[in-house]
């Protein structure tokens, strides 16, 4: 057993268990069936402790552990409390679950769904919840029964006394245990003891959404609650000019037709206040079918912005002046820009060794540029959220993955302390970063206090779609050295985007050259963009390892043992003062994948195949991706993917998440984009944007993980980059075309 | 504004609304029956799935003043208490990761093994091609699709 020092002293405890417990925000609680599941519980307690904020124990034995963190599919708010029941070593089957809602005091700051981190940071928080709860538990029984406390043993729920003979489930204790003073230190089981991490536990939503139970923010109905929709823009780069109220404000159920200016001009908005079009037309009405023909109805002209300078503040950064780009942009120009970029300075941002030598000596140089476009996140559920604001406080509940960044926002732009705003988190239609940027929660909270009514704010799909926060258009050049014995010599990297680089310059194969430069250029644009599922990695990936493929084959090797030739240098001998990834585990993964794909027997079989790996958000990806071709169209037999995210706390879950991620990044390479012309986005539905549907998923997909006691990485967003460049690379044995413009589609068209 | 009776999951519910009103806004605002959703208004993405007489049907396409005294069933109406068959399969390969579109692939999938009751792999992929999944479940949709035809 490992000792930790507990963090809170019991005060705190006492003050967190209030604000979590306090009777208003149980009130509120209107999903509240999301906390049964489709296990067969125990019949509720008819008193329940609370023994510290995560969790409190029924008199029956029965737990509620609060799951902290947003759920957006990942899976969190099972895999969250699997942490807490684990430690408290108690049978999951007597456990019940409830989605907190956002409690900074007592949850910390990191209640929020992003970067793959949920589980990596609760590791030890929420296991120690566990822990804690457990030892005042056998304090309380120790008492009862007036032996030591160290004669005690726990299992499922049930304290033990061998030498007396008395046994007894938690319920009997937990009042007088919720008493106790929190203990100084606990101890945490060792991983071989392990009973409920890294045994897979069923999604505890499950029932509730297959039987369609209100879960998600578009489910949230509450009496006297109006719907309110925006008008915004057609084009980025356009404001608005005038609009005609009268042209709605006569139609069945229509209340109101106002503005909104979301960000105040002198506040500087956060890193999370994104936005496009500050100023928008709000139509409030009484049903969403009624404001869906106002919206189409409603007359409304737009102009040109003006130069807009914005205050923009960074990640808890200072605030400096954004200026944005006025102008209708198009893709055929963006484009042009993604492959010639001469014009633009370059910056350096990694060197290693004498480059320029070695190309200059090169016998041969490989250079191949990719390049992919915007895209939209296209989470099922479109934005919305619900607010009740009132002179005294606001209520807000939906789905968002910033939390207290939205509360922070509302905060500022209501001018109302955070004190007098809750937050409830419903069950998120997907995030994918969407989520991230919660200016429809400060839009929300606007019209609310607007129309002095509860309003729910939804976004049609075309809103969604042509007013998001888009994954930037990139470019990555890559060009390699080669010798006149046929050595790579060196590597150099050229990264750029529309408006930001996908540069991650001391990422692999940064480290294994004796000779490395990498270099970045942007071209600002007024299209607003913002963290993607492994931003910046998810076409990376896609170039780096489409090149690596190319220069294996250029050099006459083996693609796989090309990589773990270079990852074997990186780890015995690296090049450089960072680089951010492990090189053992980076080839654990390939290793992996060689031995469950059978990477080498392909010849025998004739199978069409392609590898790729990539390290983001502390985990491992390798995959190998077999296709056969149906004229242009690859079909996907196979893919394998083995993963290294540290311990798997639960594994059907994790497998879940990759086959999804898997799925996801070949539906990202094959088919979406986001198009402009005269900054109209050119796709507004699913009838124009191309997202993967079941005939063109895998037909199998086998995950596999590395067997690890490292603490939990990111799962969320690794398996998501690596597919792209094995199915280019798998398409390319299968038909002898490379691609390097995504989406794939066209190149396999042409 | 006009008066409608409505047939859903064998219950007759009266509402007030416009006759355009597609059939899914007033599941949702009117009848409180949430678990179809809205993802495209546009009969693209099935999230709105419901059936009609039986027929897998997108509630978004579906004027309320066309229904007439056609039977609606909705997922809350497949089963009490999820104990369908394809809902049953469902939780046994936990199929969802966000679950947003799931009822609408449930009563697409429905549907399907009612006209077929023992599909192909290809069969099911093109019977299930309107309804997408962005968390990517779609692999495992297939496989519970495959678990209830042999139950
Ligand atoms: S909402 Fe009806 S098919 Fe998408
Ligand atoms: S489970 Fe998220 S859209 Fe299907």
């Amino acid at each position: 057993m490992s000792t930790f020092k507990t963090k809170n002293s019991r005060r705190e405890f006492i003050r967190n268990v209030s604000l979590a417990s306090g009777g208003m925000i149980l009130s509120f609680n209107w999903l509240a069936s999301c906390s049964s599941s489709e296990r067969e519980l125990k019949a509720l307690p008819k008193n329940w402790f609370e023994l510290n904020g995560y969790l409190k124990i029924g008199d029956n034995g029965l737990a509620t552990v609060m799951s902290p963190n947003p759920e957006i599919g990942q899976n969190v708010k099972t895999s969250m409390p699997m942490l807490v029941a684990e430690e408290l070593d108690i049978d999951w089957n007597n456990v019940l679950v409830e989605q907190a809602p956002l409690n900074v005091g007592l949850f910390g700051n990191w209640q929020i769904a992003g970067g793959s981190r949920s589980i990596g940071n609760s590791w030890v928080p929420l296991r120690q919840a566990g822990a804690t709860a457990r030892k005042m538990l056998l304090m309380a029984a120790a008492s009862a029964w007036s032996v030591p406390v160290n004669e005690l043993t726990t299992s499922d729920g049930i304290i033990t006394h061998k030498l007396s003979g008395k046994s007894d489930h938690y319920g009997v204790f937990a009042e007088q245990a919720s008493h106790l003073e929190v203990p100084e230190e606990v101890e945490l089981k060792e991983i071989a003891d392990y009973k409920i991490i890294g045994h897979s536990k069923k999604n505890v939503d499950g029932k509730n959404i297959v039987t369609g139970k209100p879960l998600f923010g578009l489910d949230i109905y509450k009496e006297g609650m109006l719907t309110a929709m925006i008008v915004h823009p057609p084009a980025f780069g356009k404001v608005l000019k005038s609009f005609d109220a009268s042209s709605v404000i006569n139609m069945p159920g229509i209340k109101d037709v106002f503005t909104i200016n979301t960000f105040n001009d002198e506040e500087a908005r956060g890193w999370s206040d994104v936005t496009a079009f500050n100023e928008q037309v709000v139509i409030v009405g009484e049903s969403t079918w009624q404001v869906i023909k106002a919206k189409k109805a409603l007359k409304v002209e737009w102009k040109n912005m003006s130069k807009t300078i914005i205050k923009q503040a960074g990640w808890g950064g200072n605030a400096t002046d954004v200026s944005i780009p006025t102008g209708l942009e198009n893709t055929i120009d963006h484009n042009k820009n993604l492959i010639d970029y001469s014009s633009l300075p370059l910056q350096t941002a990694r060197k290693n060794g004498n480059p320029e030598k070695a190309f200059k000596e090169a016998a041969k140089v490989l250079e191949r540029t990719y390049t992919a476009p915007f895209r939209a996140h296209n989470t099922m559920e479109p934005m919305n959220f619900f607010a009740d604001v009132t002179e005294e406080r606001v209520i807000l509940s939906g789905p968002v993955q910033t939390p207290e960044a939205a509360e922070g926002s509302v905060a500022t732009r209501l001018k109302m302390p955070r004190e007098k705003i809750e937050v409830h988190l419903s069950r998120m239609g997907g995030g994918f970063g969407r989520r991230l940027y919660g200016s429809f929660v400060v839009e929300s909270a606007l019209i609310s206090q607007h129309m002095k009514a509860p309003i729910k704010l939804v976004y049609t799909r075309e809103d969604d779609m042509t007013y998001g926060t888009y994954r930037p258009a990139y470019s990555l050049k890559y060009r390699a050295a080669i010798d006149k014995d046929n050595n790579l010599t060196a590597i150099h990297v050229i990264g750029g985007g529309i408006p930001e680089s996908p540069l991650h310059e001391n990422r692999f194969p940064a480290g294994a050259l004796d000779n490395y430069l990498a270099e970045k250029w942007v071209i600002p644009s007024n299209i607003t963009i913002g963290a993607y599922r492994a931003p910046r990695s998810n076409f990376n990936a896609s170039a780096e390892q489409s090149f690596l493929d190319e220069l294996a084959e250029t050099l006459g090797k083996d693609p796989l043992e090309f990589r773990l030739e270079l990852l074997k240098r990186a780890q015995e001998n690296p090049v450089g003062e960072r680089n951010d990834y492990d090189a053992k585990r980076y080839a654990g993964v390939l290793e992996l994948v060689k031995k469950n794909a059978k990477w080498g027997a392909q010849d025998k079989k004739n199978l069409k195949r392609g590898v790729a790996a990539y390290y983001c958000h502390q985990s491992y990806v390798a995959n190998v991706v077999d296709v056969r071709m149906d004229g242009n169209k690859p079909v996907i037999d196979q893919v394998f993917a083995a993963v290294d995210c540290g311990i798997v706390v639960n594994p059907d879950a994790a497998i879940n998440l990759a086959e999804g991620g898997t799925v996801d990044g070949i539906g990202t390479a094959m088919y979406g984009e986001l198009s402009f012309v005269d900054g109209v986005p050119q796709q507004d539905n699913f009838d124009k944007y191309r997202q993967i549907r079941h005939h063109e998923a895998p037909n199998k997909i086998y995950v596999d993980f590395v067997k690890s006691d490292i603490a939990p990485t990111g799962m969320g967003e690794p398996p998501y980059p690596p597919v792209q460049a094995a199915l280019a690379n798998a398409i390319y044995s299968a038909s002898g075309k490379r691609l390097y413009h995504q989406p794939f589609i066209h190149e396999l068209n042409s | 504004m006009a008066h409608f009776t409505l047939n859903v999951n064998g219950a007759s519910h009266q509402v007030d609304v416009e006759p355009d009103t597609p059939i899914l806004w007033v599941l949702r605002d009117h009848l409180n029956l949430v678990g179809t959703k809205y993802g495209c208004g546009i009969a693209q993405c099935g999230a709105c799935t419901i059936h009609l007489n039986g027929m897998a049907t997108r509630a978004c396409q579906l004027q309320v003043s066309m229904v007439g005294n056609s039977e609606i069933t909705t997922i809350e109406g497949l089963s009490e208490n999820g104990e369908h068959p394809v809902q049953q399969a469902w939780l046994e390969e936990d199929v969802p990761q966000c679950g947003y579109c799931q009822t609408g692939q449930i009563m697409s999938a429905v549907s399907l093994l009612k006209n077929n009751p023992h599909p192909s792999d290809e069969q099911i992929e093109m019977g299930m091609s309107g309804n997408l999944c962005r968390c990517g479940t779609y692999t495992r949709i297939k496989k519970a699709i495959k678990r209830a035809s042999n139950n």
